[in-house]
Order: structure tokens, then sequence, then C-alpha cells
């Protein structure tokens, strides 16, 4: 074994993958999974941890691994993090604990996300779950919102002794798990639901169909129903559009829409109540990892399926995974290219895009170089549907209707990075709702940071 | 589980459901919706709120047969319960939000049509119960299509009942009502409309000739209901609005009523059109937005 390469994972293939929602990545079996952990060097100074948002005991688990201490693997992640099984397939590992490993200076860096999700997988199928509380403190906490912010500030104040009740608007728990990210890269039945099951465990409660700014207020929830603290992870918000002309046409989907649709709603699926358009020449607008999902969903329903992004591959901010897998399942990429009008048919349906050519000029705010239309370039790609996958802004539902609670220039509530604190007493928040569109492992992390404020308030109160 | 206290059919196609849903009932306002799901698998469906109750924990729903979803929603009996019922969402109507002695001084009109009779109701109702007194035109196909005629009569101030074919009421579509009250003398300072998309349309052309500002009342798809999916946007003058969020309520004479017609058509399959148009038989009124 070359002790400077990875055990390789095992993937669906792509050809075969391209055609159905199972899952991508098959994940490591039992020996697989040891034979990664040896690689693990096991530093003193672990760099790894540091890396991580929400700062598991990455050395320690991995040296369980090693030994075949599954259970005891666990339950160091548990310590640190509620949805394991989650983090180890949609964290940008390679940017965080990954990106920082020793390992990675001559050779790969272990594959710890995979190791993760190998442990967690594990509990699963041999129906360990995570320890709750075995006193309760009494004190009433609300969480706004079932994603991963407000799971992971919900169970690990359970965790501490509270009595945690989460809202959520939709009908099922999960946010962004469940209504955003697609079945072939995280499985609800298996996966989400069972992580759910396990913060449920811990004696959370969740009240889904309940849209807090609407039907109960925070002032209300503090006030009259009896919360000590509230906890705000509602989540992004409302989809970007560019304001091009034919953007109303149909055929034009928020990228929000049409992965609701599939994911939550589950109309991939021929049975499904819920419709969805089944485009033929689909062009998603857009680099992140939502665009990634969205077109492979696309691609999925049968559709040849075009990226259009306005700068190159190196600005791309999905996932590297995530672009390798498309390109793997044959998404074309139109890089450098800038849609400028959604052209319609005489019914109003969408019949092509056009497009300009850009080139990247000199740098601009956010570091990256600004790209800039060619004069004369303007072509048509021929499709039937558009994606526009541009980000979100703030839902302003709750900060409008929250006496107190400050909102900066973008509208995101603001609230401090240690502790989740906000400018109204007993409100805490975090996640998109407070940075805007990221990553589900910083919103566990911004998640683990409210606990931990609104533990500390209570004690002191 | 949200228990179905009382189910009835209303007419043709058209049920009214009174359902438990606490908090709902304790915080909605006239004018807001609320999405419903009958099962676990099933559609989530926009509907709006036609009556409520504070003290009972009850919301009134009144739907009308338009497919699958609401098809099997239309066997629910009493006892029975939806999956879902979550709201109130959207903003109450403007009206709400308005000192009540300037309301007193205004005329206002309501122009309801079909089943936009269910959600015109809790508006007229909510301005009785502050004294104030509106008319109301009440527009139906026929006769045995219309619904809701004694509880508007019991909260309108003057009701104007017209029906396409003349088997009851006033004869012909609720345009022609508006031009007659108005040739008739009255003068309003204020319409809400509420029904087909086509109706609206054509009432907002006729109040804009008579100089009459106009409120209207869209139902477009919609998935979450909350401002994430961004199916329902509608263009409002210059700009494109959500009507989940910044809706459902419009200023009609600046809704872009063709663009909006032409995005209720983006899941309307030709089996589905065809299915129908055989089920609502000749309630049949533009609903597949194929036959405006």
């Amino acid at each position: 074994m070359d002790v400077l390469k990875r055990v390789p994972v095992r993937e669906q293939d792509a050809k075969e993958r391209a055609a159905n929602f199972k899952e991508v990545c098959l994940g490591y079996n039992k020996e697989e999974a040891m034979c990664e952990a040896e690689r693990c060097i096991n530093c003193k100074n672990a760099q790894c941890v540091k890396g991580c948002p929400v700062s598991i005991n990455i050395p320690g688990f991995v040296e369980q691994v090693k030994l075949g201490n599954m259970e005891e693997a666990y339950k160091i992640i548990s310590e640190s993090s509620a949805l394991p099984a989650i983090c180890g397939r949609v964290c940008p590992q390679e940017s965080q604990c990954e990106g920082k490993c020793i390992r990675g200076i001559k050779g790969e860096p272990i594959s710890i996300g995979k190791l993760e999700r190998f442990v967690a997988d594990w509990a699963r199928e041999n129906g360990i779950k995570p320890q709750g509380a075995e006193t309760k403190n009494g004190k009433k906490v609300a969480v706004i919102g079932s994603g991963p912010a407000g799971l992971t500030c919900a169970g690990d104040l359970a965790k501490m002794g509270y009595d945690v009740t989460i809202f959520e608007a939709l009908h099922e728990a999960g946010g962004v798990l469940v209504y955003g990210i697609p079945e072939f890269r995280l499985p609800k039945e298996d996966v989400v639901k069972k992580e759910i099951e396990n913060v449920k465990a811990l004696g959370v409660k969740i009240e889904t169909n309940v849209v807090v700014g609407k039907a109960v207020t925070i002032d209300e929830l503090l006030n009259e129903e009896g919360f000590d603290a509230v906890f705000i992870g509602s989540g992004a918000g409302l989809p970007k559009f560019m304001g091009i002309p034919g953007e109303q046409s149909n055929g034009v989907f928020s990228a929000n829409e049409y992965l609701t649709r599939s994911n939550l709603m589950k109309a991939f699926d021929e049975d499904s109540n819920t419709p969805i358009m089944h485009g033929k020449r689909v062009a998603v607008v857009g680099g992140g990892n939502v665009a990634m999902d969205a077109a492979r969903t696309a691609l999925r329903l049968g559709a040849e399926t075009h990226i259009v992004y306005r700068r190159s591959e190196e600005e791309l901010p999905a996932r590297v995974e995530e672009v390798h897998h498309a390109k793997e399942e044959g998404i074309i990429f139109g890089l450098l290219t800038n849609p400028v009008e959604i052209l319609a048919d005489e019914n109003g349906w969408v019949c092509g895009i056009k497009c300009v050519r850009m080139e990247l000029g000199e740098p601009d705010a956010s570091g990256r170089r600004r790209p800039v239309v060619v004069e004369g370039s303007e072509f048509v790609i021929d499709v039937d549907m558009v994606i526009m996958s541009l980000g979100t802004s703030p839902n302003p539902l709750i900060s409008s209707t929250t006496e107190g609670l400050e909102v900066n220039k973008w509208k995101c509530i603001v609230a401090d990075e240690e502790f989740g604190k906000t400018t109204k007493e007993g409100v805490y928040a975090g996640g998109d709702a407070v940075t805007g569109a990221a990553t589900v492992i910083l919103a566990m992390g911004a998640g683990k940071a409210g606990a931990k404020g609104i533990d500390e308030y209570l004690s002191n109160k | 589980m949200y228990k179905i206290r009382k189910a009835e059919e209303l007419t043709t196609n058209i049920y009214l459901m009174v359902v438990e849903a606490d908090r709902v009932a304790k915080s909605c306002k006239p004018g807001q919706f609320v999405i419903v799901r009958t099962d676990e698998d099933a559609e989530r469906i926009p509907l709006t709120i036609c009556d409520y109750d504070r003290e009972e924990g009850t919301v009134t729903i009144v739907f009308q047969i338009v497919g699958g979803g609401t098809q099997f929603m239309s066997t629910l009996k009493e006892g029975d319960a939806f999956h879902d019922f979550v709201g109130p969402l959207g903003c109450p109507s403007e009206l709400t939000n308005e000192d009540i002695e300037s309301l007193k001084k205004k005329n206002i009109l309501f122009v309801a049509g079909g089943v936009g009779t269910a959600p015109v109701y809790p508006q007229v109702k909510w301005l009785h119960e502050q004294g104030v007194a509106a008319d109301v035109i009440v527009g139906a196909k026929t006769k045995d299509l219309l619904i809701l005629e004694k509880e508007m009569e019991s909260v309108a101030g003057n009701l104007y009942v017209t029906t396409d074919d003349g088997s009851y009421g006033r004869s012909g579509m609720v345009t022609n009502t508006i031009q007659d009250l108005v040739n008739e003398g009255k003068k309003y300072d204020l319409c809400v409309a509420i029904g087909p998309m086509i109706m609206m349309k054509f009432v907002c052309k006729l109040t804009e000739e008579l100089n009459i500002p106009t409120i209207v009342s869209l139902n477009p798809i919609m998935v979450d209901g909350t401002g994430m999916c961004g199916a329902c946007r509608v263009t409002v003058g210059d700009e494109v609005k959500f009507a989940c969020v910044d809706g459902p309520e419009f200023d009609g004479h600046l809704v872009n009523f063709d663009e909006a017609m032409k995005r209720q058509q983006i899941y309307k399959t030709a089996e589905g059109r065809a299915f129908l148009k055989e089920k609502e038989g000749n309630t049949h009124h533009g609903g597949c937005g194929h036959c405006n």
C-alpha cells in the first residue's frame, strides 16, 4: 500500500448514475475504512481539528477506526456533531479538515469525510444512538428552523438538559437537507430522516407547519409561550433573478423551486403528486453547489444540461468533487458565458437563451478577476428550460416582525460569531439567516455557537 | 393532524370545510391564505381563508375541484383530518391596516366571481364588524353554482347577484353589473375583485376606465408559500413580486394579467386539461388556462 495515496472510495458508474437518483458515492466498507485510518499519523498538534467548524476530535475518532472500535469512534464524533452522516457527505472537507491534513503536504490527505461517513453509517446500521441528558434543567428554548443550524443548536441544548422545541415552516423537518440537497448526494429516508430521529431521541420536539413571523412572533414565543430563549436558524431566503428580459417566461425556474419540487415533493418520482417540468435541453445559470445540484437533477430527468457561468473554471464556487461528478455525468460547462436575454415562443415558453462571451479583467472586491463582456460575442443556446441559481436574499419574515432585532445592510440578522448573540435579549441566531448562503457545516458551527451562547445566558439569568 | 370539524358540498364541485388549526385561527386576518396537504405524499395546495373562529381555533376553507389533489380532498368527511395545514401566509388585506374612521367614509365595492366569493366574504364580514357597509357583486355561471349568498347578504351593505345565463338575479357578467351600478349614479372609491384571472383582468380594464382604484387577489402556482421558491412571481408595474410574501393582493391596474395567465399553465398537460374539462363539466370556466 502506498501511504501517500488514499484508499479509493467506490462510486456508482457515471453512465449508470446519470439516469438514476441513487447515491453517487458508495462509501467505505469496514476494511477500507480501517486501511485508510492506518494512514493517519495522529499528529499531536492536529491541524485538521482547527479546520473543522465544529472542532471534532478527528485524530481521536480516526484512531478508534484504526483499532476497529466503531462505537467508540461514533461517541467521539457525537460529542461535537449531531449530524455526522450528513457532514461526512456534504462538508467541503478539501478546504477544511482535509485541507489542513499534514499527510496532504507530500501526498493525499486522509479521507476524513469518508471515514466520518463510514462511522455514522455503521452506527445507524447497528442501532447506536447518541446519549441524551440525564436530568432536565427545566428551561425552555425555541429554535426557529430545522435545518443544519437549528438541528445542531437543538441537539446541543438538549444534551445540556434544556427543553427544546423546533418550529419548522415546511411540512417536513430538515430544511435545506430535505428541500435543497438531492437524493443522489444525500439520501433522505436512510440518512437525513435517521439523523433527525437521533436529534429527537435526545428529547427535542419538532413542530412542523409553523411559520414564525406569521403564525407566532418571537416576542410571543418569549412572552406568552414561556420560552426562556430563542435561536433563529431560519435559513437563506428568497431566490434572486437576473432581471433580464424574458425571465418571466414559462420554463424559467429558480433553483430553489426546481430542487424543492424534486427533493421535498419527490417530483423526480413519476408517481409523485407534485409536477416538475422535464426539459429536453436545460441551461442552469450559476456555478455554485446549488447550480450543480440543479444541473445534475435535470440531467437525471433526461435533459441535455448546460451550466452557464460568467467566470472561468477556477472561480467556480462549487466543491471540486461536485464539479468533477457533474463533468463525469456529462454536464456541459459553458464557462465565461453570461445570459443577456431569455427567448420565448409565441405562447410564452422558453425557446433559447441569448448569451455573451466574457473575459477576465482586473480582480474585483471579492479578489476574483472581474468578468468583462467581449464585444459582439452574442450567441444563442437552444434550450427549452432555464434554471436560475444565483443565490438568495434574506427572508424578511422574522426580522420585520421582531422589535429590536437588528439587520445589516444586506438584511441579514446581526449576530456575533462566538455566541450567536443578536441585538435582542434572549435571542440568538446563526446559519444562512446571519451569513447569507453558505454551507451545511458552517451553519452547524453557528448552531453550536448559539447553543453555547444560550447556555451561558440562561445559566447566568 | 388537523381535524375536519365540518365538511359540506356547497354546490357542484365546490366544498366548504371547517378545520381545527389553532395557531392559524389565532393569528390570521382577512386576505391571508393557507397551504394544505391531504396526506403524506400529497401536493401542497394554497387556499384563501374564508372564515375563522379564534375561540374555537378553527379556520374555514372553500375550494373547487380543479384536479387530482382537490378531487381527493373533496372526499374527506367530518372527523377526517388534513396531514398539513400551514398559515396564515401572505399579507393581510390592506383594508385591515387602514384607519376605521376613514374607511367609514369610503364607498367600497367588492366583486366576487365563482369560488372567489369565499375569500371576499371575510373581508366584507370584517368591514361589517367595524361598522363599514360595503357593496358586493357576486357573479356565478348559473344559479346552481352560486355560493355563500346568505352569508354574504348578512354582512354586505347591498348585495347584487348576477348569473352569466340570467337564471338568477341580474343577467350577464360582473362587469355589466359594475357598469350598471355606476350608470345608476353609484360612486366608488375602491374596488376589490377576487375571482378567476380572466374576470379580474376585465374588471380591472373597466375600473381603470371608470377611474376606480382596484385591488385584486392572485392565486398563482406556488410551492412553499414563504418566499423560498419564487414560482409565484408576477409582474406588477415594472417590478417582479412574489405573490406569497408581497401579496396575494396587488394593485389590479398594474398587474400583468396576460403573463400571469400564461404562467398558470406551466404544469398543465394536454391530458390534465382534458381531465379538467370532463370533471368540471359546465362549471369549467378557464381553470385549465386554455379556454379563456
